[in-house]
């Protein structure tokens, strides 16, 4: 970009800038990078411009990139989380690209920065993944390539099996320590009680509770990983807690974004040309589709729901719920603070919006797929339920020690659909060469549970 | 309420190639994993009758990003209509739907497999990397040949990796010379030299194959298409790898003749099955065209081995005649396994117990000791590459002096 265009955009963005702050926009510091498509497509495929070197990377970056080549989709521009805020802009954007972009980047930046799920979330994380992604290069010189990129296979298939409101990272807790009273009255409470007896043979099960964050379990207790395996494991497992508020609140935080360009594109002077320029950028984000949920248009459509429903509430509204009207705004603040998507759409998705953008449900019936539910409530939970736990299937460690040889037993949560049985044999594969041992996960095909293992050798499952 | 600043900067990222890097190691990945499952990709049918340049696509397992996920053909997913969907709508369109999971939700596609789009002369390629026709001899009037480069040519402009350091070395001290002051002063850049090649043709020696087929009633449409299948493989291998070899197309039944190639692949027999009369014409045809001289030849033979029992000794005899005028005979029994792949998959009334017949030409042939006869039994799709890796086996067999 020439310094002349340089100088414009940043003339727009300042304007822009004040105009978001003048919403009540509230923002980290911005760091607009220019970009050309190749390297804005790498951060879309790895997710961070730092982050470590994997051929699944390379894989999404040839997908993504084909797609632009080809014109069939087109990413504008990318945020980080991080403060300051860096947002990479396309070096082919024409001028009022760039003045919608920034706006719909100034609202990420608001979203991320006053959003709850996002209060613990690392702000330095740009830094951090470099430093790993140097961690991960020296291991590659020190154990090879092969070694290191088999094992981050392996790591990478269970990487989202984290507790995101888990330990931050837990020290082994020491049997001494377990025994400790936590307040000097603590004592009060057993008297009277029996002493238990101490049964000094007796084995503790590990874990004590089913066990949520399958990588931390494994970073803590599988037996033959050594110290660079269990870094890696730890090096996954952070930067998934750190995507995973970004992946609870999509359709919130693109509605968001959505909803604030709009808004204040409408209110800088624009020309005609770029006026019409806009009109069909915004129409392409928001483009409905019969396949999935847009979540720029559905989280749009419920936010200016919400302002209208709270600025003129309707008679029962006002006597039910004592709402005086005029606090559109205000409410769609405490929302993006407030909510993730599952709570968002319980919430806000009401039968009017449902119907208005014609929502529905669909399944596979036979070899057709066909629409199976347009009853409003039923559509709203299944779109909350398909986004519980990010639309990854539950997976909870029941025993570290099951036969008593040191295998691992999961559960598979069943929670009405099952899993997709080839990837589960071959995650337990994965899961086999970070455990050692046998590996063991129980799940539910066809309403009759199935115990599916893999020794090493053989994958095989069993009726339980 | 003070504002927050914000910057815009461009920098120079011609050097930023991590996403091509990454990007290539994906590439290679996808070439290890159609190396490792060429024994199924081999056997393929849509393969098999393709043409070569056609596009195939290749599903490979072993690159797919395993995890924890839903079976997305028994979820329940959500979408959006125009204003009039109704319950029982048929959505027509491609599903490659986003299954929301995934580090960027919503992006990635519900395929259940990553397809590698190959054609099939690349494929080809692949297959036959490392094989070639074996025991081939120099022998006069060579018509075979195979592509060498060769580096006989030195010139100004080149690849830095082929510069020919001795006359880059030359010009500079004739450089220094000319100026007055000699000596291996700084070289510059005018006086590198590169080395360039030229293809050239290697000639070799002439070879003829004779591709021999059991067409007879008892051998089943699977049966043809596993032997179709190698001589498939076989025939794209000779012309891909040597310029010219002579192919000889014969079918069988009781009675032997020579059919034109197109014949060979199409058409269906019928009868009962004597393998002497196509070794007899086979030694027919070599006596009258081929001068053992200047040919290297080569006899497949592909059959169920039900051959009538009284015509096994005569098959002996003859083979050991091919043996003494061939290169390398190769014979491959089809014996499908009860539980062979084909027994469910095609026909299930298909498998009626397969008697092992102890008198199948096989067993007659294995009695031949020769380090040029190689005996090789085909039960199942998955047998066809590696048979082809027997037989083609460059110098498998050590030539009996």
């Amino acid at each position: 970009m020439l310094n002349a265009e340089l100088q414009q955009l940043e003339k727009e963005i300042t304007r822009i800038r004040d105009k978001a702050s003048e919403f009540g926009l509230d923002f980290f510091d911005m760091r607009f990078e220019i970009c050309p498509a190749e390297v804005l497509y790498t951060f879309g495929a790895y997710g961070m411009p730092t982050r470590f070197s994997h051929w699944s990377f390379g894989k999404a970056y040839h997908r993504l990139k084909t797609q632009y080549d080809y014109n069939l989709s087109r990413i504008y521009e990318l945020v980080i989380n991080s403060d300051p805020c860096y947002a990479f802009l396309l070096d082919t954007n024409s001028l009022i690209q760039n003045k919608l972009v920034a706006a719909h980047v100034f609202a990420h930046n608001d979203f991320f920065k006053n959003n709850w799920r996002f209060r613990n979330t690392s702000r330095w994380m740009v830094e951090s993944m470099a430093s790993s992604a140097e961690r991960i290069r020296r291991y590659e010189i020190q154990h090879g390539r092969q070694t290191v990129e088999a094992f981050l296979d392996a790591v990478m298939s269970i990487s989202e099996h984290v507790d995101p409101f888990g330990r931050a990272k837990k020290q082994p807790v020491t049997e001494k320590e377990t025994l400790l009273p936590v307040s000097p009255y603590e004592d009060l409470w057993s008297i009277g009680v029996k002493e238990p007896e101490k049964t000094a043979t007796k084995v503790k099960k590990i874990p004590a509770e089913p066990e949520r964050d399958l990588l931390l379990f494994i970073m803590e207790h599988a037996r033959d990983l050594e110290d660079w395996q269990r870094d890696i494991i730890s090096i996954l497992r952070d930067e998934m807690l750190y995507f995973r508020p970004q992946m609870e609140t999509k359709i919130m935080n693109e509605g968001w974004a959505t909803y604030w360009h709009v808004r204040i594109m409408r209110e800088i002077d624009l020309s005609d040309e770029e006026m019409l320029e806009f009109a069909r950028m915004h129409a392409g984000v928001i483009h409905p589709s019969r396949l999935y949920i847009n979540p720029y248009l559905l989280g749009l459509k419920i936010f200016e729901d919400i302002e209208r429903r709270w600025d003129n509430p309707s008679e029962e509204e006002r006597k039910k719920y004592g709402r005086p009207g005029g606090e559109g705004r205000q409410k769609i603040f405490e929302v993006r603070e407030t909510e993730t998507d599952v709570s968002f759409i319980r919430n806000y998705l009401t039968k009017e919006l449902v119907e208005e953008l014609d929502l529905y449900l669909y399944k596979k019936v036979g070899y057709q797929w066909k629409v199976v539910e347009k009853d409003w409530e039923k559509v709203r939970d299944g779109i909350a339920e398909s986004l519980t736990n990010c639309g990854i299937p539950y997976i909870v460690v029941i025993d570290g020690d099951y036969n008593r040889s040191g295998e691992l037993y999961l559960r598979h949560e069943y929670e009405g659909v099952e899993l997709d049985s080839i990837h589960a044999h071959k995650t337990l594969e994965h899961l086999y060469t970070l455990w050692g041992r046998p590996v063991h996960l129980e799940t539910v095909f066809d309403n009759r549970k199935y115990l599916l293992s893999y020794n090493g050798k053989n994958p095989f499952r069993i009726a339980i | 309420m003070s504002l927050a600043s914000f910057s815009i900067s461009q920098e120079d990222w011609t050097l930023h190639r991590r996403g091509q890097i990454d990007q290539q190691r994906h590439q290679e990945k996808v070439r290890e994993a159609i190396r490792k499952n060429l024994a199924d990709i081999v056997s393929e049918e849509s393969i098999i009758t393709a043409d070569g340049d056609k596009i195939i696509k290749i599903p490979i397992r072993s690159l797919e990003e395993y995890r924890f996920r839903f079976n997305h053909n028994k979820q329940t997913h959500s979408g959006q209509g125009n204003g009039d969907s109704q319950v029982g709508d048929v959505l027509d369109a491609d599903l490659e739907v986003g299954t929301g999971t995934g580090r960027k939700a919503g992006e990635e596609p519900g395929v259940d497999y990553y397809e590698a789009e190959v054609t099939i002369d690349e494929l080809v390629e692949l297959v036959f990397e490392d094989l070639g026709l074996p025991n081939l001899e120099p022998k006069k009037d060579p018509e075979l040949s195979t592509e060498a480069v060769t580096f006989n040519d030195v010139r100004k402009k080149g690849l830095m990796n082929n510069v020919d350091k001795k006359r880059t070395i030359l010009e500079t001290i004739k450089r220094n010379a000319l100026s007055g002051v000699p000596g291996l002063h700084p070289i510059k850049p005018e006086d590198l030299r590169y080395k360039t090649w030229n293809l050239t043709l290697n000639p070799q020696s002439s070879a003829v194959v004779l591709a021999m087929m059991d067409t007879s009633g008892s051998m089943g449409t699977y049966e043809k298409y596993l032997a179709r299948s190698f001589y498939y493989w076989m025939v794209k291998f000779l012309r891909t790898k040597y310029h010219q070899v002579e192919i000889v197309f014969l079918a069988h039944d009781t009675q032997a003749r020579e059919v034109t190639e197109e014949e060979f692949f199409s058409k269906g027999e019928s009868g009962g099955t004597r393998c002497s009369s196509v070794y007899q014409l086979a030694l027919e045809i070599i006596d009258e065209r081929y001068d053992l001289n200047t040919h290297n030849i080569y006899a497949f033979h592909f059959s169920d081995g039900d051959n009538m029992f009284s015509d096994n000794q005569l098959c002996m005899e003859l083979i050991g005649r091919l043996l003494e005028k061939c290169n390398l005979v190769g014979y491959g029994e089809i014996r499908l396994d009860n539980d062979s792949e084909f027994a469910s998959y095609y026909d299930p009334f298909y498998s009626m117990p397969v008697v092992a017949n102890p008198y199948t030409l096989k067993n007659s042939l294995s009695e031949i000791k020769n380090p040029r006869l190689l005996v090789e039994t085909i039960s199942s799709k998955n047998d066809i590459y590696p048979t082809l890796r027997a037989f083609f086996r460059e110098n498998s067999a050590s030539i009996a002096v």
